[in-house]
C-alpha cells in the first residue's frame, strides 16, 4: 500500500468515526463539535480527490455555516428551557430538570437494531453498486476542456458554473432568496420588520471583541482574493460571499455593528442583486439566441459582472439565514 | 479492478449515508435529524464525486463538482429554513421533537 493511500483509508476511517460520533454521541453540544470536525475532515477528502473549489465550500458552508446555525439553535433551546424552568417553575411533567437539554425520547433496543440493518444493507447495496461501475470514466471532462477557451475563464469549475450550465447556478441563487424569504415568513406578526435575531454578549475586551476587530479587513480581502481568483484558479462568488458573511456574522456578534433590519430597502436590494443582474444577462442572452448564452468575446466581463452581484446577494443571504428572525428581546 | 483513492471515497460516501439514514430514523430531536441530513448530503456529494475522479488521467471532473456546490449551498439553505421551522415549533409547544415521537415514547 502506497503512503497516499494509507492516508486515504486512515482520512476514510476518519470522517467514518466523525460521523458515528456527530450522529450516535449522546450530548447534542459534543455532536454538533463532532459535525464540524465531520465537515473539515470531508474538506480534507475533497483536497484528496482534486477538487479545491469543493473542499473551500464544504469547509466554509458545510462545516463553518452549518455548524454555527446547529450551535446557534442548541443555545437558543437551552436558553428557552432554562427560562420557562426559571420564570414559571417546572411545568409540564413537573420533572422539568430530566428534561433539561437533551431531550430525545430513548429508541426501544430492537428498532434500533432494525434501523441498524436497513441502513446497512442501503449502504451495502451502493457499495455493490460503485463497485460493479467501471474503474475508469472520462466523464465529461474532455468536453469542458474542449470548449474551456469559449467560456471567458480559465477555472473549468467557474466555466461549469457560470457559463455552461450558469442555469444551475441562476435556480440556486434564487433558491437561497426563497429560503430566506420562508424563514422570514416565520417571523411572529408583531416583530415583523425588526432587526434579525443573533443576540451578542462580547465583553469589550473579550476574545471576540478582539476579533471582531483584527479579522474583518483580512477576511474582506480573502473574499475579494476569492471572487478575483476564481476566474482562472480555485475560488468563486459561492466562496467569497461565505467569507463575506462570516466576516459580517462576526463584526455583528462581537457587538461592533446591528443587523439591518427587515425592511430596510438598501438590504432588499442587496438580497436581489445577484439573481437580478443573473437574470438581467440571461434575458439579454434570450434577446440575441439563447438564454443564458454568453458571447465569447464578452465571456469574461459578463461573468465577471455576475459573480461581484452575486457575491454581494450570497454574502447578505447568508448572513442572514443563519441570524434567523427577529427576536422579542431587548439587545444587551 | 483497481482499487484506487477515488473508489476508496466513494465507499466512504457510501457509508456516510447509511450512518447519516440511521440518525435520522432513530434520533428523534429535531435539531439531530437535521445533523443527519446534512451527513446524508455529504455523504450523497462524495459519492458523486469521487465517481467523477474515475478519469484516466486522474483529472478532476469540474461538471459534478460545480454540482456538488450547488449542492452545498442549496442544502445550507435548506438546513437553514429547517432550524428556523425548529424554533419556532419550540416556541410553540416547548418540546424539540415531534408530537408523533412524544405519544410513542408515552406509550
Amino acid at each position: 500500500m502506497s503512503a497516499g493511500l494509507a492516508f486515504d483509508v486512515l482520512l476514510c476511517l476518519l470522517i467514518i468515526g466523525a460521523a458515528g460520533l456527530a450522529v450516535g454521541g449522546r450530548q447534542l453540544f459534543a455532536s454538533i463539535a463532532f459535525f464540524v470536525t465531520y465537515g473539515i475532515l470531508v474538506g480534507i477528502s475533497w483536497l484528496r480527490l482534486g477538487a479545491i473549489d469543493v473542499a473551500l465550500a464544504e469547509v466554509a458552508i458545510g462545516a463553518g455555516l452549518t455548524g454555527v446555525l446547529l450551535m446557534g439553535a442548541w443555545a437558543a433551546i437551552r436558553r428557552r428551557n432554562r427560562e420557562a424552568r426559571g420564570e414559571y417553575g417546572a411545568e409540564g411533567n413537573g420533572s422539568g430538570a430530566s428534561r433539561d437539554d437533551e431531550e430525545d425520547p430513548v429508541v426501544p433496543g430492537g428498532r434500533k437494531l432494525a434501523a441498524a440493518v436497513v441502513c446497512g444493507v442501503l449502504a451495502g447495496l451502493l457499495a455493490a453498486a460503485i463497485l460493479t461501475l467501471p474503474g475508469e470514466a472520462s466523464g465529461l471532462l474532455p468536453r469542458v476542456t474542449e470548449r474551456l477557451g469559449d467560456s471567458g475563464v480559465g477555472n473549468p469549475v467557474t466555466a461549469v458554473l457560470l457559463n455552461f450550465r450558469a442555469y444551475d447556478t441562476l435556480m440556486e441563487s434564487i433558491v437561497l432568496l426563497m429560503a430566506l424569504i420562508a424563514v422570514w415568513t416565520l417571523t411572529p406578526r408583531e416583530l415583523w420588520g425588526g432587526e434579525p435575531g443573533l443576540r451578542q454578549h462580547a465583553r469589550g475586551d473579550g476574545v471576540l471583541a478582539t476579533f471582531g476587530k483584527l479579522l474583518p479587513p483580512l477576511g474582506v480581502l480573502v473574499a475579494m482574493y476569492l471572487v478575483w481568483a476564481g476566474a482562472d484558479r480555485p475560488g468563486g462568488a459561492f466562496q467569497g460571499g461565505t467569507v463575506l458573511a462570516a466576516v459580517w456574522l462576526m463584526v455583528v456578534m462581537a457587538g461592533m455593528a446591528r443587523v439591518p433590519r427587515q425592511s430596510s430597502p438598501a438590504l432588499r436590494l442587496a438580497l436581489v442583486a445577484g439573481p437580478a443582474v443573473f437574470l438581467g444577462v440571461g434575458l439579454a442572452g434570450a434577446g440575441f439566441g439563447v438564454f443564458l448564452g454568453l458571447p465569447v468575446e464578452f465571456a469574461k466581463t459578463l461573468i465577471l459582472a455576475i459573480e461581484l452581484a452575486l457575491t454581494l446577494s450570497i454574502a447578505v443571504t447568508l448572513a442572514l439565514l443563519v441570524a434567523g428572525v427577529p427576536t422579542a428581546r431587548e439587545r444587551p | 479492478m483497481m482499487f484506487s483513492g477515488a473508489i476508496l471515497y466513494a465507499l466512504c460516501g457510501a457509508a456516510l449515508i447509511g450512518i447519516g439514514v440511521y440518525g435520522f430514523i432513530t434520533r428523534a430531536h429535531l435539531l439531530r435529524r437535521i445533523l443527519a441530513f446534512n451527513v446524508i448530503g455529504s455523504g450523497v456529494f462524495l459519492l458523486i464525486g469521487a465517481l467523477g475522479h474515475r478519469t484516466p488521467g486522474a483529472e478532476a471532473d469540474p461538471v459534478p463538482h460545480a454540482l456538488i456546490i450547488t449542492g452545498i449551498v442549496v442544502a445550507l439553505s435548506l438546513t437553514a429554513l429547517a432550524v428556523a421551522l425548529v424554533l419556532r415549533h419550540v416556541a410553540d409547544t416547548g418540546r424539540a421533537v415531534l408530537p408523533e415521537e412524544e405519544t410513542e415514547e408515552a406509550v
